[in-house]
């Protein structure tokens, strides 16, 4: 099981959270203004990328709340957490603190 | 091919077993392919099997970056039916379930099909209008489906547990009795030893790392480890992978990656004489002909390639089987493992063309893939054989996800399957 470092709680472990997929998805603004090649990719295609990725979690069984984090998706280890609003750190698996397979 | 018969198995035991040839080759890949597929695994080879069989496309080769076999294919639950709700589901996957009823006669190699039933389990009334509905639609469809009593599901699965004292006692159960398991290795080399004979190159430890296109943007074949291989079509059938081998092409998919686990238990004697899946409460359970218990358990909520999860999702999976099956309660497990599965939003696969000409993707078939092996390659086949896709593959173009004409399983079924 993964411990997660929320922001706001610190660390706990992954079954009082909720992964809410790929984070910084913007969604258009007007979407009868997008066409449907756009719409779908909007809606349905994902990064899903072999290494570190930005993804949102909620913290459901703790505070409550959304944040960010970066996950390295081949160690599935946490890169870092931070607070939603705030832009994507600029780091990679190699400054991943701790392995999170405890 | 030296066919598997009693002469032939006489002649050996008379000789120590020591003419059997190998089963396939090891060839070094050729300049040029009419058909290059991209993954080893059952599907792959089934479709190699299928353009060579059936289409007569023996210029083929199976490029596999690890060994063939090795990811899912090795991975999952071998559980086989084909009761899925939709008429184009129930298209896909009643097909492949017809090949299944012949497949160790036409491969003559026995993959130990096993026609034990598949008993899925109801516990809420959501669930029982649900599978009763599926009941219907399949037999609509031509699909044997049948509706039991918790009476009959106890008759039909002695070690169930019915009793109304269960934290969800069991309600019901929707029964195909066509459905079983079959060798899950046995059907990856069933088919390579097939498609070898047809003269199918399968070159094994070969990792494709990017796509040659002609200048009008076609396909003119693929880098890989082991150097350039020129091919006229080019078929994906990466799995977990899918992205990774389609991000090195240039393209997206809308698929997640996500580890998928099972376990087996130490072996025992005859004690389960079906399959049962309950999606509710998250339990897929049958017994191998080594005696194992195979018990298939859920996904990981994220994103991952490390092919393996979480113990909460084990252990979630066990909490139910103890429940459904208290003699097992004091059973020890013996291994459990993760496999990377391709998942699409609406839970179908996505089989036929991409954005680039010549290039044909086979994926997303998420946490049940193994049943449909022998319809997939089947189909596939014939969409790189004739460029088009066949009748039955048609519905799960990649298009759907602009068009929105989704196939939603996902949304009949409730949970991932």
């Amino acid at each position: 099981m993964l411990l997660i470092d929320c922001p706001y709680c610190g660390k706990r472990p992954e079954v009082e959270f909720h992964c809410g997929g790929e984070a910084h998805i913007a969604r258009p603004e007007t979407p009868t203004a997008v066409g449907d090649a756009d719409w779908g990719s909007f809606l349905y295609y994902r990064t899903n990328p072999k290494g570190v990725q930005a993804e949102r979690w909620l913290h459901g069984h703790g505070c409550g709340r959304w944040f960010n984090a970066l996950r390295d998706t081949v160690s599935d280890a946490f890169v870092a957490t931070y607070e939603m609003g705030k832009p994507r750190p600029d780091r990679d698996a190699a400054t991943a603190s701790t392995p999170s397979n405890a | 091919m030296r066919r598997f018969s009693l002469k032939s198995l006489l002649q050996e035991a008379a000789s120590g077993h020591q003419g059997w040839e190998r089963q396939w080759r090891a060839p070094e890949p050729k300049k040029e392919y009419d058909v290059v597929i991209v993954g080893g695994g059952g599907h792959g080879l089934a479709t190699a099997y299928y353009l060579a069989s059936v289409h007569g496309v023996t210029n083929v080769a199976v490029l596999e970056r690890g060994w063939i076999g090795g990811g899912n294919t090795g991975r999952n639950t071998t559980i086989v039916r084909s009761n899925y709700l939709f008429d184009e589901s129930a298209g896909l996957y009643e097909h492949a379930m017809k090949l299944w009823e012949g497949l160790s006669q036409e491969l003559n190699y026995n993959v130990m099909f096993s026609q034990r039933g598949v008993l899925m389990l109801a516990h809420n009334h959501h669930d029982v209008v649900s599978f009763k509905r599926h009941v219907y639609a399949n037999r609509l469809n031509g699909i044997d489906n049948e509706w039991l009593s918790p009476e009959e599901c106890k008759a039909y699965c002695p070690p169930l547990s019915i009793s109304p004292d269960l934290r969800y006692p069991v309600l019901g159960g929707a029964l195909q009795r066509r459905g079983g398991t079959a060798r899950h290795d046995a059907v990856a080399w069933g088919y390579a030893r097939g498609a070898d004979a047809r003269g199918v190159d399968i070159i094994q430890n070969c990792e494709v790392l990017g796509l040659k296109r002609h200048p009008d943007g076609s396909v003119a074949g693929v880098e890989t480890s082991r150097g350039t291989i020129g091919a006229k079509r080019v078929g994906v059938v990466a799995a977990g992978h899918t992205g990774v081998v389609m991000g090195r092409f240039g393209l997206r998919m809308p698929v997640e990656s996500v580890p998928l686990q099972a376990l087996v238990s130490e072996p025992v004697k005859p004690v389960f004489p079906c399959v049962v899946m309950s999606n509710a409460v998250h339990a897929y359970i049958s017994q191998s002909d080594k005696g194992e218990l195979v018990i298939g358990a859920g996904t990981d909520q994220y994103v991952s390639y490390s092919q393996q999860g979480g113990i909460q999702i084990i252990n979630h999976t066990l909490d139910a089987i103890c429940e459904l099956f208290p003699q097992f309660g004091r059973m020890r497990m013996l291994r459990s493992w993760g496999g990377i599965v391709d998942v699409t939003p609406d839970r179908s696969p996505i089989l036929g063309k991409t954005p680039i000409e010549g290039l044909f993707v086979n994926c997303g078939w998420g946490t049940g893939g193994f049943k449909a092996t022998p319809g997939s390659g089947h189909v596939f086949a014939h969409t790189l054989a004739t460029g088009e896709p066949h009748k039955i593959n048609a519905p799960f173009s990649l298009d759907r996800f602009k068009t929105g004409r989704l196939i939603d399983e996902a949304a009949a079924a409730a949970v991932a399957h």
